[in-house]
């Protein structure tokens, strides 16, 4: 077996990620683990914490360009740490991977890159705000004025974001619990950024504009180990309203869900287990698994029902570790996009 | 029985034999004497399985006795070596079976003279005088599986007498053979071994053929009488 | 199953219990026959990997290299910032310790596959990373001596030990990097190198294509090899299943006699025939992994309990060969059963029990066989003829073997047909008609014996050819034991100097790209040294060709060239405005390109402004005249390649297949013998009537024993004679016609007597022994047995 593919199956054991992206690590030990009540202080937590098992910066966009036509992108930045500390040169023990993806109504473009702590690669810096590997970066003055950029060997974007509301924060206050068990992690969002700019498809550069949704969460905590994998979902409405909402899927059939209702302001209510529901209605066969394309989403305390459909059904991330990630639509008592995230389809 | 005048070939003394049989082995012969000299003939009848056909391998040496002697010009079968009784086979004796006495991958010529020339007495004239006198002269080149049953025994006999062996051996050399062919083989085998002063020892079912012999046997109950 | 099938079925394997013996040659006869197909399979894909594993080491190859223009280091910053703008790079640090190449990587960033380092599921990601732990072969590890945890790994290089950078690092105590790999795939947003890294130069990747091209080739022939076993091996399960069916003819005629249907009778056969075959298939499989992997070196774990080190094993009992190997069986059986059944079918209840040895005589279908195999042979010699492309070689070689396969007991019974003539003892007559008509039995052993013999002869030529080839080639261009390529063609006066003051011998080269006729070229200038004279083989060449290569008068090119453009020795090349004499041509296996050879003086003449950049040297200690180049003239680590390395490491990996092809031979012959020995044993009762009258007019037990014996050398004696030049034959197609259908150059072909002696010498002893013991069965046969034959009462 080739070194790299170790990585990831010592770093990530296969149904670890599967499980859902706070899985990852068997325990705790040594690693700092997430408490309520937590008082987050910025701009330092829009930076690194090398004392926790695995974070990211995780960046979606629903996109159009001037013709109406739809896309989707996506840009993560994930550290893993083997041991809760950061350390100079190549003896770090934090590894940076970072995935970017380009998804048009017919093609799904993705690529991934790694890196090692220490030496510069890649990193995040809190102010002036800097998260990068390679070539890729998201910076700016600050977090609410952004410059992305992300290249592949076939498509790249250059793009602008500017936040046109606050922060904010999933379950209590930021402290977004995982499983009836407690499992939990630190969680986030900048879900109000207009974008703009660049994509570089193979077929040309393609001026787009847009919405983009940014998420922060870190943890140490493996998922319970009934938990196969996750769905989550990211809806902007048409009359301005937000919903973060997704379940953890169980082996026993059942789930755990959790969801957050954000007003048009960034006034949040957040739910939680058994309040948000989801149903696949629609499954295609992608990469040789049934994945679930179409889905029914439920939040009567919001009077939600709404059917939430893939752009583009082969949005599969088939990278080092693959999952289905890829712009949606929304129709139904409420019509809009966003983005769907699906992990565990093995 | 011992007769003065006559060169005596073979001798047999108190010879015992018994085949394996279930728990107890079944006892064929039973102490049996006899003795065959130069240019006599014998008949050994009996009933089927009475042990008539193993004691004329036991006097031509392919079997070995239980017990008892068994001599050939003289010389104690038991005290050779199998290669030594071979040789014995090669020179002294001729064996006709009852059938299948052919070798397969030989010629009828071929196979006339394979005990002649195996015994270094090979003898051409001798050898178209026995093709012409058992009516094998047209089958000389044909190989034994397209004869008949007759023609193979006919060609069994010129072979053993071929090779002008002292002693001959008969076990049913006709006992495939329709009555008429049987007369006429029997007659020239007979025949045969008197002009060549040789011992004729002939294992027989039919009293008409033992009729012929100048001495007859018979075997029963591992008993001769 | 019902009741009246299983009593069928009872009644058919009653036999094997009360002959044990047949079963067990019958299930032997199975699985030698899969065995020597799976251990092939096995054989051939661990070859493969070793490739792969030599290619991986000595091709750094693979990938181009950022290398720095001066000295030797790179400095971390530069691949930062390399990597900050869109270079695709990963870092490599290599240093020596203790005589040992340490070379450190980046498993994050490393493109494509490194050596397969045979790490398992969970080695603990650590001791890669970070902590440390080095991975090296057996006697590098031995050799290293440190304090990190080494962990064996066959799949290095020998002499190389890779780890992480960070221990790389560590263990060599420096902070930079020597070189750095570029990916394959590039970011669509990539800087210029002259921007970002003015200090490296890009160097294309070596792919040395040469080796690559012998070792496809070498492939080929050897998956040629795997297909005679399957061709032996078919023909090894067809004669066994075949005896199985001789040794039973009466209780199946005693089944029909008994009312048993036909078609009920079929299914039983089938049925018990088909598991009996997927059950020796098995033990077959098996046996020929274990086989396998016994012939194989496995360092791994012999070495794992020495070192405490967990290895994973190299060789996988794959899904594959567990295919193959039953269709192989399953085919063997289809094509061995289809004939048989007929025979059931067509057979008078009341004919003679017995088995008829000597009905086998009949010729009828043997005068179909010789035409079959008459027009089988014309068809091979007409596709040599007429054939073109790989396919049409390969059918030319099945339509070779099978045919001489066909013709042999024609042949056979020719060649003893005349002898018979000619020789006059009785006993020799008898002897050698007899010897003819055992023929039909022993067929189908006597094919498979030379289709056995001749795939040895076939492939040990091939494989020695192979080898002479291969190392004289190593020889010839990997002769300097150091390689000096310089980018800064300023530099080459004080590096020709530098080495000539501390070299045996320099090998300097001119070189550069042209076209002549239309065909891309590379045109070489050398200076002519004893090093040319000694290695070089060519092809075809004039008189003193070094010589006159030397004062301008002739030049060399390579085959490719020769045969592309038309020319071949004393022709007239022109080119540059001259007419040149093509003096010789040179073998140049596996170069894509056209090459023409200049001497240095023509050259300079035709090219004053070029300057040599590329130097081989002579030399006894490459490090040391390393050094002492690197002290008079700067050059970067990069420059130097130390060929007796790649040399050294190259023969190894190839010595490794060569012993195993040989014990494979060996087990071929094994396979071969115990199909003579199988259907010897079972001819051996069908025997017995016709050796009784034999026995009975004075021929000793004993004596018809050394006759069974003597009758099976001679078998295997004409069996020889035919094998060596069938097997010649099939070398030079595959040298000849194969290679250069595929690759476009043949191999040349080299006799091997000694071998060729010593493989018919195994042959006859594999006879001899095969015919050992039912000879001594007959010697010892109950007279009885013999005397029952004539009697009425059977």
């Amino acid at each position: 077996m080739n070194v790299k593919a170790l990585i990831f199956t010592c770093l990530f054991p296969v149904a670890a990620f599967a499980q859902g992206f706070a899985g990852l690590g068997t325990d705790a030990e040594g690693f700092s683990v997430p408490i309520p009540d937590k008082e987050f202080s910025f701009p330092d937590d829009h930076g690194p914490h090398p004392d926790y098992r695995i974070e990211w910066w995780y960046l979606t966009a629903n996109l159009a360009d001037s013709e109406g036509k739809s896309y989707g992108l996506q840009w993560t930045l994930f550290r893993s740490a083997l041991e809760p500390v950061e350390r100079a040169g190549w003896q770090s023990p934090q590894v940076w991977f970072a995935h970017a993806a380009v998804t048009t109504p017919d093609t799904h473009f993705a690529t991934e890159r790694f890196a090692r702590g220490g030496i510069g690669q890649a990193g995040v810096e809190a102010d002036p705000f800097h998260a990068w590997i390679d070539e890729w970066h998201l910076k700016g003055p600050d977090f609410d004025t952004l410059h992305m950029q992300a290249y592949g060997p076939d498509f790249g974007y250059d793009m602008q974001l500017q936040s046109k509301g606050p922060l904010v924060f999933h379950g209590s206050r930021g402290f977004s619990v995982k499983s009836s068990s407690g499992q939990s992690s630190y969680y986030y969002s900048q879900p109000f950024y207009k974008i703009s700019g660049t994509l570089h498809l193979p077929t040309g550069p393609k001026k787009v504009t847009g919405d983009a949704w940014l998420d922060r969460e870190w943890s140490s905590q493996p998922l319970a180990e009934n938990q196969l994998g996750w769905d989550w979902f990211s809806l902007s409405f048409d009359d301005g309203a937000k919903l973060m909402g997704f379940q953890l899927r169980e082996k026993s059939n059942s789930s755990y869900t959790s969801a957050t209702w954000i007003g048009p302001e960034g006034k949040t209510e957040t739910f939680p287990d058994g309040r948000f529901t989801v149903i696949p209605i629609e499954t295609s066969r992608i990469n040789g698994r049934e994945v679930p394309t179409s889905w029914r989403v439920k939040l009567p305390e919001k009077d939600i029902d709404v059917t939430v459909s893939a752009m583009n059904n082969n949005a599969w991330m088939d990278l080092t570790i693959s999952y289905w990630e890829g712009p949606v639509s929304v129709t139904g008592n409420k019509s809009g996009r966003g983005y769907l995230e699906m992990t565990g389809y093995e | 029985m011992s007769r003065c005048g006559t060169k005596l070939l073979v001798k047999l003394n108190s010879v015992n034999k018994s085949f394996p049989s279930g728990d107890t082995p079944q006892r064929v012969l039973r102490g049996v004497n006899l003795e065959l000299g130069a240019g006599e003939t014998v008949a050994l009848t009996g009933e089927s399985g009475s042990g008539k056909s193993t004691l004329l391998h036991i006097a031509a040496g392919l079997e070995t006795a239980d017990a008892g002697e068994v001599l050939i010009e003289g010389r104690d079968l038991s005290l050779l070596t199998d290669s030594q009784r071979a040789a014995l086979r090669r020179g002294t004796i001729g064996v006709v079976f009852q059938q299948f006495n052919l070798v397969p991958s030989l010629s009828v010529a071929a196979n006339i003279a394979f005990q002649a020339r195996l015994s270094g007495r090979e003898d051409k004239e001798y050898f178209n005088y026995l093709a012409e006198e058992l009516g094998l002269i047209d089958q000389l080149e044909k190989y034994p599986e397209t004869l008949s049953g007759g023609q193979q025994q006919r060609v069994a006999i010129a072979r053993t007498l071929a090779a002008k062996p002292k002693i001959v051996f008969a076990d049913e050399p006709t006992g495939n053979l329709d009555e008429a062919t049987a007369t006429v083989v029997l007659d020239q085998l007979i025949a045969l071994a008197e002009e060549s002063e040789a011992g004729l020892m002939v294992v027989t079912h039919s009293a008409n053929n033992a009729a012929r012999m100048k001495r007859r046997f018979h075997l029963a109950g591992g008993v001769l009488t | 199953m019902n009741r009246k099938f299983s009593t069928i079925l009872q009644a058919l394997l009653s036999h094997w219990q009360r002959k044990p013996l047949q079963l067990v040659t019958f299930i032997g006869g199975l699985a030698l026959a899969t065995a020597l197909w799976s251990g092939v399979q096995a054989v051939n894909s661990e070859a493969r990997k070793s490739y792969d594993a030599a290619a991986a080491t000595l091709g750094e190859g693979q990938f181009d290299q950022l290398v720095p223009r001066v000295g030797n280091t790179i400095p971390l910053v530069t691949y930062i910032k390399l990597r900050r703008n869109g270079w695709l790079v990963s870092p490599v640090i290599e240093g020596q310790l203790n005589g040992i190449r340490i070379v450190g990587v980046d498993a994050l960033t490393s493109p494509g596959e490194l050596p397969d380092l045979q790490l398992s599921d969970n080695t603990p990601l650590q001791d890669f990373l970070g902590k440390g732990t080095i991975y090296a072969n057996q006697e590098t590890a031995l050799a290293l001596n440190i304090s990190v945890p080494v962990q064996i790994s066959s799949n290095v290089a020998p002499g190389i030990a890779i780890t992480d950078i960070s221990v790389a690092q560590d263990i060599l105590a420096r902070e930079d990097l020597t070189r750095l790999m570029v990916a394959n795939t590039h970011s669509l947003n990539r800087e210029e190198l002259a921007v970002i890294a003015p200090d490296l130069r890009l160097q294309p990747s070596q792919q040395s294509a040469d080796l690559g091209e012998l070792t496809e080739s070498f492939h080929l022939n050897l998956t040629a090899f795997g297909l005679l076993s399957f061709a032996v091996g078919i023909f090894i399960v067809h004669s066994t299943i075949g005896l199985a069916f001789e040794q039973r003819r009466a209780t199946l005629r005693t089944l029909r006699a008994l009312g048993v249907s036909l078609i009920s009778l079929i299914i039983a056969v089938i049925f018990e025939i088909f598991t009996l075959a997927i059950f020796g298939a098995t033990i077959g499989i098996l046996l020929g992994y274990f086989v396998a992997a016994a012939l194989l070196p496995d360092v791994a774990s012999t070495l794992s309990s020495l070192y405490g080190a967990h290895v994973a094993g190299t060789l996988q009992l794959r899904a594959e060969w567990w295919l193959s190997g039953y269709a192989m069986a399953l085919f063997g059986t289809v094509v061995a059963i289809t004939g048989k059944l007929w025979q059931i079918a067509s057979m008078p209840i009341l004919v003679s029990a017995q088995p008829r040895a000597w009905a086998m005589t009949v010729g009828r279908g043997r005068t179909l066989q010789a035409i079959i195999a008459l027009l089988l042979i014309s068809g091979a010699l007409a596709l040599l003829g007429f054939g073109k492309g790989l396919v049409a070689g390969f059918a030319m070689l099945g339509c070779l073997l099978l045919g001489a396969a066909l013709a042999l007991p024609t042949i056979i019974e020719k060649c003893l047909g005349f002898v018979q003539g000619h020789v006059r003892g009785v006993i020799s007559q008898w002897f050698l008609a007899d010897t003819r008509q055992q023929i039909p039995g022993l067929s189908l052993a006597l094919m498979a014996l030379l289709l056995a013999i001749a795939a040895n002869i076939g492939v040990s030529t091939m494989v020695s050819s192979f080898r002479q080839t291969f190392v004289e080639f190593l020889d010839q261009r990997l002769a300097p034991e150091l390689f000096v390529r310089i980018e800064d063609l300023g530099k080459s006066a004080a590096v020709e100097a530098a080495l000539t003051a501390n070299a045996d011998e320099v090998l300097l080269l001119y070189s550069r790209k042209a076209s002549v006729r239309g065909i891309p070229v590379e045109i070489d200038g050398i200076r002519v040294g004893k090093t040319y004279r000694d290695n070089w083989r060519l092809l075809a060449a004039e008189e003193k060709v070094w010589d006159r290569l030397a004062t301008g008068e002739v030049i060399i090119a390579n085959e490719q060239f020769a045969r592309r453009a038309g020319y071949w020795v004393g022709d007239i090349v022109s080119f540059a405005g001259k007419d040149l004499l093509l003096g010789g041509v040179a073998g140049d296996y596996g170069n894509p390109l056209g090459q023409i050879i200049l001497g240095e003086k023509l050259y300079r003449e035709l090219y004053p402004d070029d300057r040599a950049f590329r130097f081989g040297a002579r030399t006894t200690d490459q490090e040391a005249l390393k050094m002492a180049v690197q002290a008079q003239t700067g050059l970067p680590d990069s420059a130097f390649t130390n060929q007796a390395d790649i040399k050294s490491f190259s023969l190894q990996v190839f010595e490794r297949t060569f012993a195993v092809t040989a014990a494979l031979n060996v087990l071929t012959l094994v396979v071969a013998g115990f199909a003579m020995f199988t259907s010897l044993l079972t001819l051996a009762d069908l025997r017995v009537p016709q050796l009784a009258p034999v026995w009975a007019l004075g021929l000793s037990r004993r004596e018809l024993g050394k006759l069974e014996v003597l009758r099976t050398l001679v078998f295997a004696a004409v069996v020889c004679v035919l094998a060596l030049p069938l097997g010649l034959a099939l070398a030079w197609i595959l040298l000849s016609v194969i290679n250069v259908e595929a690759f476009g150059w043949r191999l040349p072909m080299f006799l091997f007597p000694a071998d060729y002696a010593q493989l018919l010498a195994y042959a006859l002893l594999a006879a001899f022994l095969a015919a050992l013991w039912p000879a001594i069965r007959l010697a010892r046969i109950a007279p009885n047995t013999l005397l029952k034959v004539f009697a009425h009462e059977r």
